[in-house]
């Protein structure tokens, strides 16, 4: 098992992935956390699974399509009380278009 | 008359004040109320005064919803003298501030929705409603339940009733906390890597986190949505089979929730085991883990074993793998979860000239530190170039454990193991190092990646008095066989309280 240095540009570009604005010492926090999770979940790599299907659902499959019934009644100012911003009935965000 | 499994004999009369029936279990209560015997409003007043009482100490709750739980506790009483009584009627339940609640302010613990207040109620609270539910409030939680102490809160840490320099455990603990120190008589959870069984171990009460798809997800707010699960605590087991009657079964609003009929849970339970194949795997009874935990386990299945269970020594052995296949696989899931939050449609906005730095500040200031490390591991893991190696490989391994638990189950009816290493750690002991704090859920976690039924309950205390927690595992669907076994030990086991 080798340690993993995770370097301060992948930190940046996995929080640009994310989405989420670092200060220094989370760069560096974060990135070391990161680090050392990488590292012990390297133990998995001892395990042979060239043969094995991954498994991404459990439990029964559930109800997978129903009637295309409209059942709530349309509620805008429901929906519209918790925007942080708003103009009439539109949420309002930052000019996206030059 | 049922056989005693522990031999401490028959279970103390439940003596019961008139300003305490806080104190009573569901069942109990349930049995005044239709009597008629005492109101919901008594029984709710003294959920709130107790709560009034010593919840600055204790941080169970986010918010207390009063007014409208008294409110709900008269439309209770006067269903009740209509003699139209479901179970849950007039019973005061804490839920976790996961659960969206129609009209009630649901944080998830998080700043990013301090002051969101949703429109809708979550299928189980909407189901608890029409029962005739009284909820008393919102429990405390690590943020977007990420953790396994309740010191993630954006917003206090919870305290373990048992000692107040302890942590309940996690995600759940605000409500492990407020049914052990009879703030409720029931609470809400929810389980993804072992967020009820964990506190409610830490915490000396009875948690149960169903088969994955056996209860509704609609309306509760998501961490990995292939893991998460609903599930109750209680003070009984009996008072969980209650529960279970109440949320489980099909929700056409979450096309992951089987559709499957639902049995009565509490019919189920007979306080019979004899015959009972109870599997122990060797890979639960670890190096490094409290004598004290392993010898109240080893006692309790020896009490299975003499009142006529036949004990299975089985192997799982991809257990020590499951903690790193689990980090990967909920963070990944947390990832794509979370990236909802971004400041538009509800909840926090830091304000920017243009919108992806508004979505950077706002998610940069609205989530607490273990959550953004969640996020980044779990961006990372989803990455490309790095999909394969992470979480391709995680979910492969999630198959091995899934396939380990199948071949137990062909030996044995349900699996006995601890549901923690060591009992409730200290405040503030494992928050600089996120992996211990991710080992605490060492015996939880297999049963959530292997989608199956695990039930928690006090099984012995240690030499601090501080609760210890005996974990059954049961097949998909399994749930009755467990809760049955459970109830059949808890039948001859006298529960401690906490003094508060």
């Amino acid at each position: 098992m080798s340690a993993k240095i995770i370097t301060r540009e992948q930190v940046l570009h996995v929080a640009e992935l994310a989405r989420i604005e670092l200060s220094e010492e989370e760069i560096e926090r974060l990135g070391a956390d990161l680090g050392e999770m990488l590292e012990y979940v390297e133990k998995l790599g001892q395990l042979d699974t060239s043969a094995v299907e991954p498994t991404f659902q459990v439990g029964d499959p559930g109800v997978l399509t129903r009637p295309d019934v409209v059942t709530n009644e349309p509620a805008p100012e429901r929906m519209l009380a918790n925007a942080p911003d708003r103009e009439g009935a539109y949420f309002k965000v930052p000019k996206i278009i030059e | 008359m049922p056989p005693a499994i522990n031999g401490t004999g028959a279970l103390a009369q439940n003596q019961i004040m008139p300003s305490e029936l806080n104190r009573l279990t569901i069942a109990e209560a349930r049995d005044r109320l239709r009597r008629r015997a005492i109101s919901s409003r008594e029984l709710t007043r003294d959920c709130l005064d107790r709560i009034a009482a010593i919840d600055s100490k204790l941080g169970a709750f986010l918010t207390i919803s009063e007014h409208a739980a008294l409110e709900q506790a008269d439309a209770a009483d006067k269903r009740l003298a209509t003699g139209d009584a479901p179970a849950l009627c007039g019973i005061p339940i804490g839920v976790k501030d996961v659960f969206a609640t129609r009209g009630i302010r649901t944080t998830c613990a998080s700043r990013i929705l301090e002051n969101f207040v949703p429109p809708f109620d979550a299928t189980v609270i909407e189901r608890m409603r029409a029962d005739g539910a009284v909820f008393v409030g919102k429990t405390n939680m690590d943020e977007f339940a990420m953790g396994s102490s309740t010191e993630n809160s954006a917003y206090k840490p919870t305290r373990n009733p048992y000692d107040l320099d302890r942590v309940p455990g996690g995600s759940s603990g605000g409500s492990a906390a407020a049914v052990a120190a009879d703030e409720c008589v029931a609470a809400l959870g929810t389980d993804t890597g072992g967020s009820i069984r964990l506190p409610a171990a830490f915490c000396g009460v009875v948690g149960m986190k169903p088969t994955y798809s056996r209860v509704s997800r609609y309306g509760v707010i998501a961490y990995a949505s292939s893991l998460d699960q609903v599930g109750p605590f209680t003070k009984t087991v009996r008072d969980t089979a209650i529960v279970m009657n109440a949320i489980a079964g099909g929700d056409p609003r979450d096309s992951t929730c089987s559709t499957r009929a639902v049995p009565d849970y509490e019919g189920a339970l007979s306080g019979e085991v004899k015959g009972l194949r109870i599997g122990v795997p060797k890979e639960y009874f670890v190096d490094g883990m409290q004598p004290e935990v392993e010898r109240a386990v080893r006692a309790a299945i020896a009490g299975y074993e003499r009142t006529g269970a036949v004990i299975v020594p089985i192997s799982l052995p991809h257990t020590e793998y499951a903690v790193a296949a689990y980090y990967l696989v909920a963070t990944a899931e947390a990832s794509a979860n979370l990236a909802r939050y971004d400041g538009v449609r509800y909840g926090l906005r830091v304000e920017a000239d243009d919108n992806i730095t508004l979505y950077n500040r706002t998610r940069a200031r609205g989530f607490g530190t273990e959550v953004k490390r969640r996020i980044m591991l779990g961006t990372f893991a989803l990455s490309a170039g790095y999909y394969d190696a992470y979480y391709l490989k995680a979910q492969k391994v999630r198959t091995l454990i899934r396939r380990d638990f199948e071949k137990a189950f062909a030996d044995c009816d349900i699996i006995a193991t601890p549901t923690t290493p060591a009992t409730a750690f200290k405040i503030g002991e494992k928050t600089a190092d996120p992996l211990q704090m991710y080992l605490s859920d060492i015996f939880t976690i297999s049963v959530n990646l292997a989608g199956l039924p695990g039930l928690a309950f006090p099984c012995g205390y240690d030499g601090h008095g501080l609760p210890i927690g005996l974990q059954l595992i049961g097949p998909a669907f399994g749930e009755e066989p467990i809760l049955r076994a459970a109830d059949a030990w808890e039948r001859s086991f006298t529960p401690r309280h906490p003094a508060l």
